[in-house]
């Protein structure tokens, strides 16, 4: 579906992203945030809201907070404010959460995605606050009665949040993207969409192209993958414009996306009209940031996705897109450049783009691997490159030298000497294979010399096949291109 | 000498000088609470097992030679503080079953200290009342006449001083809980400034107006105590990284050339009768000792009853938030669902004054009202900090009542919530400022005591303290006892 | 400010308190009262005046370094609790 032409229909999405920030202690307490411990072992006093405890914030939290906002060239708050946010809810200790509201630490930023078509849009940042994350609800083995884990409560979450800016599904793929690989470059979240460290609640409404108003808008909650919000984020674009085609109204609700089932339902539990009475929280005082801190924070920058992709078009002649797949992690990218390096440098990184990129990235995939694990080092991988270089091998059969490599964790010398891979390149030795060819095949040759062309493919492959793939290629297309042509 | 009537400073000192041993100590205010509590209702548990093991843990460490000032002195916690092992309730219905998993940071400190705890106090239900009327657990009656109420909250601490049922208490005061019962039972009482003492442990009434102080005879008990307690925890956000002075090496500091400030919105109207002239003579004791009287003005006072009355509601609203019937305190039976099993066990675990109190404060802060009552509260709060200041400027105390009149009698205010807030009119402005304030006995209205209000700069607790130890040294109001407990 | 019935239920509602009817009455009239008492500040000049949310001015937070210091104690923390089922607590069903 093509969302942003739809029926005359424009779509308005804004994100808003919460990062689990990934410190040792929650924001508010020494508890432990490790993911998947026993349940309420990780929930210490403070964490469970009883009387008389009191919060004390996590340094670490302010200073991931203040990494992001200097990264998203973000005007970082010299004084920001807690405030309490106050609703029931079983996963909520204290009755409400600890979040920011009319001063949050991060303010005004922005990132920019590429789209389809090459172009560059610019999708502003409203803010971005630190709050507590509340706790688990679980419903299984419990009858008429849910259980409550609080492991999670209190561990500290960046909320960031974009303007309505994003016009299709697809731009805010391309938006969550970016702070996904930001926030992993930044080593302020993990990322991890299935554990839960990376959420996304996206507000979505639509409108008549030219329309001066936003029309009403729906939040989706509950999308936990890159695929999953851009199905639920076209699903409620489909049924909004359904509604409104159907002289309908949109309803300001918040729904769930039930990826089962491919669709979002209103939630019941958030139908009444929400009153959260913020104010300031009276047990912390206002986080006041000196400049010098601020400094401090911007000196551990790193490069960011943007520098980066940049620099490896102009130092690797890579092409945009290229260098966006490379860049789109801070763990790829490294790995990358260290096999550029240990191939001898920028003539080696197209070559090297393909590989990292192509045959490597891919039995990443296929074998759930991380870079950390993976099975062929990029010593080892510009080891390979040298001899598709050096004409020992042909790219073809590097391919299997490659998964060989993968399978034993061996060099590709190793593998190439052990398996009799080398490429032939003795002229006789290809003569003979191309002179037994061609007299294996009496009538395919007479047709072709009859005229039929596309009889060359035939003979590359027999004639490849008779050296088990052994031979040069080019050599090979050039003596046998003279052979069949002069009888 | 009988042991009871003396101050904590004289039972130090007879227990440093082996007059008594601790259990010895700890054991004659076992008996007396025994004999006493159940027509107070001032303790509303007692720990004599805990009081007995720390009893003989502090006269061990006096034999090793480890003893403080403090070691071996009994005393009693108000039940807002969390006590590791021992029931908290907090005067609440809702937390009548509560253990308290850890001590609060006062506890942990007095308990290292050396004291010997003896139980908990009565008070109104999450320190929201002047009378301790609001008690899930009853009334407590005044020592100096059994159908008054001793003020509140800090009500049970006052009484057992009062009645020497133990030496000294702890008090939380967030709008003069424990100036408003000092007053009414005649001791003396410091509500610290604010950020002095962690209220980490504390249960939270309203967090921005909390302090946990002392409650004791004298200014010199306070002094004692309050070294013990005060200084910075980490745990405690809003605590003061700040060192705290000798309070009892500076108790000796000359009145002569202190300015003392008479607040002219204090003695304008309402004050009359025995208290105004108790206070009065009080004045001129303090020009005798070499005080200089002047008058000052903060003319935002009249603003802060009003002003209290939307901020401690609105804090008090989402602190209470906690208590929901899941993880502790009070669960309505069989909940149909969720929303039952909030309403009702709040419903049922909160008293009529809480839930006015947390009903008052979800308004003053809801869609549509929060300019109109919290954000004006909170301005008229610095003009009310701001006037303070401006007074400070000039003078070096300011002196006035602690209370419009002394203990009224049980029952006579509980129907009407304004004129029940209207106690607290001298005391709130001290805790909306943030500022340290006193109630010392000056005299006695008929049978019963009247109190004397000294408040103090920010971090001033010496000059205050000194000021009311000189006060008690040539008069003896203080070492007044209730016939029926001396 | 006075407050009507359904006011008030709106409030007990919003603060999840069960409120009785005859406490209902009780409730109306004394929120009105106290509301009516506090509106004296409607009066009061804060033209420009910043609203004061703690009490001492110039303190600004303290940040702990990050560093686990509990350990799992969820016993005798669930000691308090109403209704517990492998260590978790229980509640009526909570539908999202």
């Amino acid at each position: 579906m093509n969302e942003t032409t739809e029926a005359g229909w424009e779509v308005v999405i804004g994100l808003e992203i919460h990062a689990q920030l990934a410190t040792r202690s929650k924001i508010f307490s020494g508890s432990a945030t490790a993911y998947g411990a026993a349940p309420n072992s990780q929930a210490n006093l403070v964490d469970l809201g009883y009387p008389g405890v009191l919060p004390v914030l996590n340094r670490e939290a302010v200073r991931m907070a203040v990494k992001f906002g200097l990264a998203t060239g973000s005007t970082v708050a010299e004084r920001s404010v807690f405030a309490r946010k106050n609703y029931f809810y079983p996963d909520l200790p204290k009755g409400y959460q600890i979040s920011q509201y009319e001063r949050p630490i991060v303010e005004d930023g922005s990132l920019e995605i590429m789209l389809d078509d090459g172009t560059k849009k610019t999708i502003g940042i409203t803010r971005a606050h630190l709050e507590e994350d509340a706790g688990k609800s679980l419903h299984e083995g419990l009858k008429n009665a849910s259980g409550i884990d609080l492991n999670r409560a209190g561990t500290p979450l960046l909320e960031i949040v974009s303007e309505p800016d994003l016009r299709s599904a697809k731009e805010a793929i391309a938006y969550l993207k970016k702070v996904h690989t930001l926030v992993r470059y930044l080593e302020i979240c993990d990322g991890n969409m299935q554990e839960g460290s990376f959420r996304c609640d996206a507000n979505v409404s639509v409108r008549r192209f030219g329309a001066a108003k936003f029309g009403t808008r729906c939040e989706i909650k509950n999308v936990n993958s890159f695929r999953f919000v851009e199905k639920a984020i076209n699903y409620e674009v489909a049924r909004q414009i359904d509604v409104l085609e159907g002289g309908g109204t949109i309803r300001q609700e918040t729904r769930l996306y039930d990826s089962a089932k491919d669709e979002t339902r209103s939630m019941r539990s958030k139908e009444e009209a929400n009153d959260y009475r913020y104010f300031p929280d009276p047990d912390l005082l206002p986080v006041v940031l000196e400049p010098a801190f601020i400094e401090t924070v911007r000196a551990t920058l790193p490069e960011l996705p943007d520098e980066k992709a940049a620099r490896f078009i102009r130092d690797y002649a890579l092409s945009a897109y290229d260098a966006a797949v490379l860049t789109s992690s801070r763990e790829l990218a490294s790995f990358y450049e260290s096999v550029v390096a240990a191939a001898g440098g920028a003539a080696s990184a197209k070559l090297a783009a393909n590989w990292v990129m192509g045959d490597f990235s891919g039995a990443l995939n296929r074998d759930g691997l991380e870079i950390a694990g993976a099975r062929v080092t990029a010593e080892g991988l510009a080891g390979l490159m040298a001899r598709i270089q050096d004409n020992t091998i042909s790219g073809k059969i590097a391919k299997d030298v490659f998964e060989l490599m993968w399978a034993d964790r061996a060099t590709a010398d190793a593998v190439i000497e052990a398996n009799g891979l080398r490429q032939i390149t003795d002229t006789s030795a290809i003569e003979a294979a191309i002179d037994a060819v061609l007299a294996a095949n009496p009538g395919q040759l007479a047709e072709y010399r009859s005229g039929k062309d596309r009889l060359f493919g035939f003979f590359v492959g027999q004639s490849m096949k008779a050296t088990q793939g052994k031979a040069n290629p080019a050599q090979l297309n050039e003596l046998l291109k003279k052979k069949l042509d002069n009888p | 000498m009988t042991i009871h009537t003396r101050s904590v400073a004289e039972l130090a000192a007879g227990l440093a000088r082996k007059e008594f041993s601790a259990v010895e100590l700890a054991e004659h205010f076992l008996a007396r609470i025994e004999r006493s509590n159940s027509a107070l209702n001032a303790y509303v548990t007692v720990t004599p097992e805990r009081a007995l093991a720390d009893a003989r843990a502090a006269d061990e460490a006096r034999a090793r030679g480890a003893a403080g000032p403090l070691t071996g002195v009994p005393l009693a916690h108000k039940d807002i503080f969390c006590t590791d092992g021992v029931r908290t309730a907090c005067g609440s219905k809702m937390l009548e079953n509560f253990v308290a998993p850890y001590d609060a940071t006062v506890v942990e400190r007095l308990h290292a200290a050396g004291t010997v705890m003896l139980g908990k106090t009565n008070m109104d239900e999450f320190a929201m009342g002047s009378s301790n009327e609001t008690s899930h657990f009853g009334p407590v009656r005044n020592p100096w006449d059994l159908d008054r109420v001793p003020g509140g909250s800090s009500g049970g601490s006052a009484a057992v001083v009062a009645a020497r049922l133990a030496p000294v208490a702890t008090g939380t005061d967030t709008g003069g809980s424990i100036r408003q019962p000092a007053a009414l039972v005649g001791i003396s009482g410091i509500k610290p400034t604010y950020g002095r003492v962690s209220r980490y442990g504390m249960i939270a009434f309203a967090s921005s107006l909390d302090q946990a102080g002392i409650m004791a005879p004298s200014a010199e008990d306070c002094a004692l105590l309050l070294q013990a307690m005060a200084g910075f925890d980490a745990r405690d956000s809003t605590s003061v990284d700040r060192p705290v002075p000798d309070y009892v090496a500076e108790l000796g500091a000359p009145l002569q050339g202190v300015r003392i400030g008479l607040l002219k919105e204090f003695f304008a109207h309402g004050l009359e009768g025995p208290t105004a002239t108790l206070v009065q003579a009080a004045i001129d004791e303090y020009r005798r000792l070499g005080a200089e009287i002047v008058e000052v003005s903060c003319p935002s006072l009249p603003l802060s009853v009003p002003t209290y009355y939307v901020v401690a509601p609105a804090e008090c609203s989402s602190n209470l938030s906690r208590f929901d019937g899941v993880r502790f305190g009070h669960r309505c039976k069989d909940p149909r669902d969720l929303m039952d099993l909030y309403k009702r066990s709040r419903g049922e675990g909160f008293g009529a004054e809480v839930k006015r109190r947390i009903m008052t404060g979800t308004y003053v802060l809801s869609a549509g009202y929060y300019d109109a009552y919290y954000l004006k509260a909170q301005k008229c709060r610095s003009l009310i900090s701001a006037d303070f200041k401006r007074a400070f400027a000039e003078v070096d105390l300011l002196l006035g009542p602690t209370s419009p009149s002394p203990a009224f009698a049980i029952g006579a205010k509980v129907d009407d919530p304004i004129t029940m807030y209207l106690n607290d009119i001298y005391t709130i402005g001290a805790n909306l400022a943030g500022l340290p304030a006193m109630s010392i006995p000056c005299g006695f209205d008929g049978a019963l005591p009247v109190g004397l209000q000294l408040i103090g700069p920010h971090f001033g607790e010496s000059r205050l303290l000194s000021a009311a130890h000189a006060y008690q040294g040539v008069t003896d109001f203080h070492r007044r006892i209730p016939a029926a407990y001396a | 400010m006075s407050l009507t019935r359904k006011d008030v239920e709106g409030i007990a509602h919003l603060a999840r308190l069960e409120i009785t009817d005859a406490e209902m009455s009780v409730y109306t009239d004394s929120l009105s009262k106290i509301l009516s008492f506090v509106e004296q500040l409607g009066a009061a000049d804060t033209g420009s005046i910043e609203p004061m949310a703690h009490p001492l001015e110039g303190e600004s937070q303290r940040l702990r370094p990050d560093e686990v210091t509990e350990t799992d104690q969820h016993e005798k923390y669930q000691s308090n609790a109403p209704a517990v089922a492998s260590a978790l607590y229980v509640v009526p069903k909570v539908i999202e």
